[in-house]
């Protein structure tokens, strides 16, 4: 089982230098055959790099120090399938505290599942995290108007609440088949 | 820039207090936090990649998407368009207004940001090897169906 697992593990981390190297060798012809578009998209890869650097070291430690103090049954209370309302109110307010790009939730997302959070609080945070930003609410208020922004608001904090109820049922009842078979 | 100085500053905080608490729980968290770097480090700089390359290859299409704005086809392309390219939203919702202001429709804009904000076609292998593909999937896809139904209301509502 633990070799198996090993396996897949290599396997899997093989697959993310794969692809690192095809994202590399698609970034070399592009500043072979389109070299004008070369400064832009280094200055855009080079802004990203900045924005997770400040802030990734600091989360992942984070995530380490909360997987050792973190009590399971306390996630669960807070963030498990029987946490209900308050569970799903949890989630938006972790989700929306201003952080960084949407790619340092997902480390943080895994780590709750680890400890027992439901599909639909995880799907919830992340959405929440994409989508709904204090600072970013206020910069759609500024170029967007008010009414645009408190609909899409509303909207999205309706709908994400939908999908994540209807994501947890499907991810859920999947499982249960596969335990019969 | 504050907040990276505040969640910086919160996490050395906490990690001299757990220091003091159980220098053996604190060693052991460090050590997960770098093992989860080694895993996903590679999928992190490919979507930093990805980032910069659909930006700067796609960047300057987006107003002729708006431009010429043919029905459903052209919403589905804005939304589509929304899920593939990825920048920041102080760069965002600046271009977004100034669609709005040149006439294109509250229910195109609505489909660009929501989709722009919530699915990431680039970010898919990283969240894959998070969350599974199940989830990603799931995630990704509802995600567009309801970033849609979303930008039809705005333009209902609005």
């Amino acid at each position: 089982m633990n070799e198996q697992m090993m396996k897949k593990n290599k396997k899997n981390s093989k697959k993310g230098f794969l692809f690192l190297g095809l994202v590399i060798v698609g970034f070399i012809l592009t500043s072979i055959l389109i070299p004008e578009k070369s400064p832009l998209i280094l200055q855009t890869s080079f802004d990203y790099f900045k924005q997770m650097a400040m802030v990734f070291p600091a989360i992942l430690i984070l995530m380490g120090l909360f997987t050792v103090w973190v009590s399971k049954e306390f996630v669960m209370i807070h963030l498990g399938e029987s946490s209900g309302i308050k569970g799903i109110a949890v989630a938006f307010f972790l989700g929306a505290i201003p952080t960084g790009p949407i790619f340092v939730a997902f480390p943080i997302a895994q780590a709750l599942r680890k400890k027992g959070a439901s599909y639909t609080n995880l799907v919830i945070f992340l959405s929440a995290w994409a989508c709904i930003k204090i600072p970013q609410e206020l910069v759609e208020m500024q170029f967007l108007g008010v009414n645009f922004m408190l609909a899409r608001l509303l909207l999205t904090t309706v709908f994400i609440t939908i999908m994540g109820v209807s994501i947890n049922k499907l991810m859920n009842t999947e499982k249960e088949i596969e335990v019969k078979i | 820039m504050k907040t990276a100085i505040s969640i910086n500053g919160l996490v050395i905080v906490l990690l001299i207090i757990s220091f003091i608490k159980d220098k053996k729980k604190t060693k052991k968290s460090l050590l997960i936090a770098l093992k989860t770097l080694g895993k996903i480090a590679p999928s992190i700089l490919s979507v930093i990649l990805l980032i910069g390359l659909m930006y700067g290859l796609f960047s300057d299409k987006i107003a002729l998407f708006f431009g010429q704005e043919n029905g459903v086809i052209g919403f589905v392309t804005i939304a589509l368009f929304g899920s593939v390219i990825h920048m920041p939203s102080l760069l965002a919702f600046p271009l977004a207004g100034s669609f709005l202001a040149e006439g294109a429709s509250v229910s195109s804009v609505a489909a660009f940001i929501t989709t722009l904000t919530m699915i990431g076609i680039v970010t898919l292998p990283l969240e894959i090897k998070t969350m599974g593909k199940k989830f990603a999937i799931y995630r990704n896809l509802f995600s567009f169906g309801i970033a849609l139904i979303i930008a039809v209301l705005m333009g209902v509502i609005l």
